[in-house]
């Protein structure tokens, strides 16, 4: 009987395909806007997570996430590396720098002033050059995409110069960052030079970078950062979801993305079962006519349910194919970073098993309180 | 004799107080194994509501409907399911043929129904197709025959699982005059054998001749039992 329920379904192609774009709709809107959403709140912490080799972040108690922090004074660190369990811990320093090319475009950058003598703190993914060469005079680092936006359609050449904050630059090397949260420009030089750059001054630390010492919890050692030294100090995995969770509870991105997937999901109810019960009122008689036969009841709704599942299934794997085709080809450049993550193809599937359900209900509703005697009715 | 129906002062009321519909109102009906019986009567005066009853479609309020040593009128849903799926054949008025399938695949439901192979019910009634003289049309769908084709597939799966009960509603009501002749004449040809019977609900007073009973009913009742009435090979 499979076969006579997919030969129904198929065979009324104008509503099949209809409902097919409706579970495909619904699931590649709430799979891309899923997706953009992830992508967006891991940006706001994707500085933290490229400093690879660090696991403690040290910063100002009142610090509620990664851009807002107020300078440490420079006699923290010693401080800092005096707690038992830390291996080391470096300075970093974080601010937003005005940037000119020598043609006159003007941008922002956010300028990470990385250990002058180790050179920590620097993302670990270089597309040309590398970390060594920020020890050349007036070295920047600079991310890709920035690159491409100051000098768009250009291939990527080392040695141009630009202006820093009326401070000669070089790029010396460039990144591949990933990208952070505004779409600002992210340059790396070493600490003394970028505190140079910056209005500020010098001896300003914005974070103490540090890492916990062989077989200790880098949680245990943070937290006896915080008793002795009085500072904030959170692990990197802590860090990166106290940032994200600011941006969940301070912004309305969560409400504004959720809308949309909400709208997404509503459509996709609307859309699949109006059609769906449409679907299933033009077949009532056929329904009543198998029913009479002596389909059973059970029967008759299993019959409904693979057709939904069958649209569900469909519909799905386009939805979330296109969805996926989005995230492969539209995010290079400034989209960069954004992807879609398992766990979201994952819960767009349960959506749309919740979708088909919905849709369902009133339509197996009807099969089942059908009464066979339709079929004398003319 | 042992009679194929045996219906007893069958009862039924549509809705309760002021909007009560007494459908039937102490039906009695015998029907003999090997007949055709034609009911005949006014729209609204029970016919279809009775098949209904004697094909275990519907539970009437009280008396008792034996079908072939079955009581029909009480049975619990699943057993009349099973009831209709392997003792019942339907022709309905309107055909009610599945538009997606082929007239092969349409005739060969109940058969599957019945649990046969996909293969063994196309074979079984792409036969009795080519007994109904369609044996050039068994691939088509039902938009692609005419309306007397279309009756004759349903004929086929009112018949490709062998009920012992054939019920027909209104079989001529959409055919002409020359298809729905035809249409009867082929229901008694394929469907009437000794241990099996047929009824037939009907309007048209063209194919009275038939039948071998005639049953008519008035007002939820039956009011007469003529026949056995002339040659039916005329």
């Amino acid at each position: 009987m499979a076969v006579i329920a997919l030969k129904m379904l198929f065979g009324d192609r104008a509503k099949y395909l209809g409902l097919i774009f409706g579970v495909a709709f619904a699931t590649l809107l709430i799979a891309q806007q899923g997706g953009l959403f992830v992508g967006l709140m891991t940006r706001t912490a994707n500085v933290i997570a490229d400093a690879q080799e660090v696991d403690i972040w040290v910063m100002d108690p009142q610090a509620r996430y990664l851009d807002t922090t107020r300078s440490l004074r420079p006699t923290e660190l010693p401080r800092v590396r005096g707690v038992a369990g830390v291996a080391w811990a470096v300075p970093l320093y974080k601010s937003t720098i005005p940037l000119k090319t020598l043609d006159g475009r003007i941008e922002n950058t956010m300028m990470l002033g990385v250990d002058d003598a180790t050179l920590i703190g620097a993302t670990s993914r270089w597309v040309m050059g590398s970390l060594a060469d920020l020890r050349r005079p007036d070295a920047v680092a600079i991310d890709q995409a920035g690159y491409q936006r100051l000098w768009p359609g250009e291939p990527l050449r080392l040695g141009r110069e630009l202006e820093l904050n009326d401070h000669r630059a070089v790029i010396s090397a460039i990144t591949d960052a990933s990208a952070a949260f505004t779409a600002n420009i992210i340059m790396y030089a070493p600490y003394s030079r970028a505190t140079a750059y910056s209005p500020q001054g010098r001896n300003s630390v914005s974070f103490i970078l540090a890492r916990a010492a062989q077989g200790q919890d880098s949680r245990d050692v943070a937290a006896k950062i915080s008793t002795q030294t009085g500072l904030q100090a959170l692990s990197t995995a802590d860090f990166r979801w106290k940032t994200i969770k600011f941006f969940l509870q301070n912004t309305g991105i969560p409400i504004s993305f959720g809308v949309v997937i909400l709208l997404g999901v509503v459509v996709g109810v609307a859309i699949v079962g109006l059609t769906f019960n449409i679907f299933i009122a033009e077949n009532l008689r056929q329904y009543g006519a198998l029913k009479a036969m002596g389909l059973s009841d059970l029967h008759l709704v299993g019959l409904v349910l693979l057709q939904a599942l069958v649209v569900g299934a469909v519909g799905y794997g386009i939805g979330i194919g296109v969805a996926a085709m989005f995230f492969h080809f539209a995010t290079q450049g400034e989209l960069r970073g954004f992807y879609l993550p398992w766990w979201i193809a994952a819960g767009v599937a349960g959506l749309t098993v919740l979708i088909m359900a919905l849709a369902t209900i009133a339509s197996l509703r009807r099969v089942v309180v059908l009464d066979p005697a339709i079929v004398f009715r003319s | 004799m042992e009679f194929a129906i045996s219906c007893r002062d069958v009862f039924k009321t549509f809705g309760t107080g002021d909007r009560a519909a007494r459908a039937l109102r102490g039906v009695s009906l015998d029907i003999r194994p090997g007949e055709m019986t034609l009911l005949v009567g006014p729209s609204g005066c029970g016919k279809t509501t009775l098949i209904s009853a004697i094909a275990a479609m519907l539970t009437p309020d009280s008396g008792s409907i034996r079908v072939f040593g079955q009581e029909v009128a009480r049975m619990r849903p699943g057993a009349r399911t099973l009831f209709r799926r392997h003792m019942v054949g339907f022709v309905f008025q309107q055909f009610n043929l599945l538009p997606a399938l082929t007239a092969t695949e349409n005739a060969s439901i109940p058969l599957r129904l019945c649990g046969a192979s996909a293969r063994d019910a196309n074979r079984a009634a792409a036969h009795l197709l080519e007994r109904l003289g369609l044996a050039d049309q068994r691939d088509r769908y039902p938009d692609e025959l005419s309306g007397g084709q279309q009756q004759r597939v349903a004929i086929a799966r009112g018949l490709v699982h062998a009920p012992r009960l054939l019920v027909c509603d209104e079989p001529t009501a959409s055919l002409d005059a020359d298809n729905g002749q035809a249409a009867m004449a082929l229901m008694r040809e394929t469907a009437l054998q000794k241990d099996r019977t047929v009824i037939v609900v009907t309007h048209d007073d063209r194919i009275h001749h038939f039948a071998d009973r005639i049953a008519q009913m008035n007002d939820g009742r039956v009011t007469n039992v003529t026949g056995p009435t002339q040659d039916h090979a005329a």
